[in-house]
């Protein structure tokens, strides 16, 4: 009875077709909108992927995520370098700072200062110069995108020209010399990233009585991240955090204060409102349409578990083509978008979520069709 | 007791309503009939005197109020919604007055339908579809949709498809009211030269007067009950000719 299912449904190419397109359509934007959330969600926490080394990251107590810097004292990492079970814990500084372009305008960046004796939390990859130049008076380290985008030259033209190597800048006034490019994760606000010493974003930094961001810190091998965090809290009263506990806590407050997530799922809802309604619809509708035929395949002894079974088949052809249509322009989508400023993260477990999205929606409408076909009457065959 | 062994259907005080309260239709007020094996029963009357509705529950589609009806022994009141779904899958052949043939199969595929629900294989049960698509003159059309036939060609592959399981008793609604007289005329030929035989029996309901004279036995209806059965001499005319 299989080929004839197929046949029947194969067979009516308009149905046919706009059930599986109304499923492509909704797997795609299932697919495609998620990945994009969760690249997003990413970039939120880009710099601690990139900043790879320490293990705990201490604060004040108040940060709610990675950019809300509330600064601490610059005693703070020697406290709590001595906290038993560290085996380092270095300053960082993170902050925004504007820098002033050739042209005169103004450009906000993302300054982090590293470390001035140990440089620690530098740049995970460099592309051109070495980390150990920031050493250099005056010194900083741009990344690529930021370097060939927002902080390139504009010419009269409207060439684009990057800064390289030996350009110089003003970052609040005081002057900055590029001694080497790097690539970094891209952060949630896409700012350009410039890395130097902790002692000269203090410099570069507007006068405040604390400046010290973050305290990074190394556990001693054997060492549990947990009680190490604890101890540290008890004895500096900062917060402390794991790596991933602080990717978590970042994650939740933009999941949480922004419109982000509302935005993503209202898209996601709507990939599957219209895939109910197109694809689930038309798959109703098909069956109402051959109804008739379900009838008299029953008059002629076809049981109803053979006439679900021709609907399970149906529905699963229409199922798996949709979803791999959608899945499949999607990642071609994320593949093309790579290149651009677009995040673009498709996990397995995304997969798995457009793959049960349109199982829900072939499912409801196979169970509605089903219903239909249980309850018919096999008289109605003889009716005109 | 002899007499039971050519009995096909015995129907005894069969009554059927539809709907209830001010809706409430008697389509069948107590209804009589026996089919014998080996005889074309013409079942003949005015719209909604119940003819649908009497073979409806005869082939098992339709469930009956009241009195008995007895088919080839067996009584469908007694069966599950399995058991006589099995049932009419094995035994009774319908042909429809639309047709009903699955638009996007073809002739071969719409007449092999009944074997495969039997179980029979694809392969097989297509090989055996062509076969008695030649018989009924449309060797040339096995690969064609219905849409691509002629009323009467359609009419012919869904006769086709109520004979190829060799079902014991075959229902026929109408099945030329869509066709014009001589087409009709044929397709009644053919339905009699195949249909009939020994051990089984044909039941035609229609209007049409012009093919009255294929039965072998003729019952009038009218509001629900069955006026009266009479002879035909079909048969005796075509011994005559033969
Ligand atoms: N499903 C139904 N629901 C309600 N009433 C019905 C239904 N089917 C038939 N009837 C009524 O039952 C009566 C008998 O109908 P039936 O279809 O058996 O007549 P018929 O002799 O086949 O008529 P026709 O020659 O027009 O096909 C009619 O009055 C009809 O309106
Ligand atoms: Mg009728």
């Amino acid at each position: 009875m299989n080929f004839i299912a197929l046949k029947m449904l194969v067979g009516n190419r308009a149905r046919y077709l706009s059930i599986v397109i109304g499923l492509t359509f909704a797997s795609l934007l299932i697919t495609q909108q998620s990945a994009i959330f969760m690249g997003l969600m990413t970039r939120t926490f880009g710099f601690l992927t990139d900043t790879a080394l320490p293990d705990i990251w201490v604060m004040d107590p108040k940060v709610q995520y990675i950019d809300d810097i509330k600064p601490l004292k610059e005693t703070e990492s020697i406290r709590v370098r001595s906290v038993e079970g560290v085996a380092w814990a270095v300053p960082l500084y993170k902050g925004l700072l504007k820098a002033r372009l050739s042209n005169g305008t103004f450009q906000t960046c993302n300054v982090i200062g590293l470390d001035d004796e140990t440089l620690i939390g530098g740049p995970p990859r460099m592309l051109q110069g070495k980390l150990s130049e920031l050493r250099r008076s005056d010194a900083i380290i741009v990344n690529d995108i930021g370097a060939a985008g927002k902080l390139a030259t504009v010419l009269p033209d409207g060439r684009r020209v990057p800064l390289k190597i030996g350009d110089t800048m003003e970052l609040n006034d005081h002057r900055a010399v590029v001694v080497g490019i790097c690539q970094v994760q891209r952060t949630f606000q896409s700012q350009p990233v410039v890395y130097t010493t902790y002692s000269r974003a203090t410099v570069f930094a507007p006068r405040e009585r604390k400046l010290l961001s973050f305290v990074a810190a190394k556990a001693k091998p054997g060492q549990d991240f947990h009680t190490l965090c604890q101890r540290i809290c008890k004895t500096t009263g900062l917060a402390a955090y794991t790596k991933d506990e602080f990717k978590k806590l970042t994650i939740r407050y933009y999941m949480k204060y922004t419109g982000i997530p509302v935005n993503f799922g209202t898209t996601v809802v709507l990939g599957f409102i219209v895939g109910i309604a197109i694809a689930g619809q038309t798959f109703f509708s098909f069956t109402l349409d051959n109804l008739r035929y379900f009838g008299t395949l029953k008059a002629m002894g076809a049981t109803d578990r053979v006439l679900l079974q021709m609907i399970l088949l149906q529905a699963a052809l229409v199922g798996s083509i949709g979803y791999g249509l959608g899945v499949g322009t999607a990642s071609a989508l994320g593949t093309l978008l790579g290149r651009t400023e677009l995040s673009f993260l498709l996990t397995w477990q995304l997969l798995l979520v457009s793959a049960s999205a349109v199982m829900v929606i072939c499912a409801v409408s196979a169970i509605l069709s089903m219903r239909k076909v249980i309850r018919l009457e096999p008289a109605v065959v003889f009716q005109s | 007791m002899a007499d039971t062994d050519n009995i096909a259907v015995q129907c005894k005080g069969v009554t059927k309503t539809y709907g209830s309260g001010s809706t409430l239709v008697h389509a069948l007020r107590g209804v009589d009939l026996e089919v014998r094996t080996g005889e074309l029963m013409m079942l003949v009357g005015p719209s909604g005197s119940g003819k649908t509705t009497l073979i409806s529950i005869i082939a098992g589609v339709l469930g009956r109020d009241d009195g008995e009806c007895i088919v080839f022994g067996h009584d469908f009141r007694h069966m599950s919604h399995y058991e006589k779904t099995r049932y009419r899958g094995q035994n009774i052949g319908f042909v429809f007055q639309l047709f009903n043939l699955i638009p996007t199969l073809s002739a071969a595929e719409n007449v092999a339908v009944p074997l495969i629900i039997n179980g029979v294989k694809r392969r097989e049960a297509i090989g055996r579809a062509c076969e008695i698509l030649s018989r009924v003159g449309l060797g040339d059309r096995t690969y064609s949709p219905p849409t691509q036939l002629s009323g009467g060609q359609q009419q012919r592959v869904a006769i086709a498809r109520a004979l190829l399981h060799n079902p014991k008793l075959i229902v026929c609604d109408e099945p030329t009211s869509a066709l014009d007289h001589e087409t009709g005329h044929k397709i009644m030929e053919l339905l009699h030269d195949v249909a009939v035989g020994v051990d089984r029996a044909l039941i035609v309901v229609t209007h049409d007067a012009r093919i009255f004279e294929f039965a072998d036995r003729i019952a009038k209806m009218d509001d629900g009950h069955i006026l009266s059965v009479e002879n035909s001499n079909y048969r005796l005319t075509n011994k005559k000719k033969n």
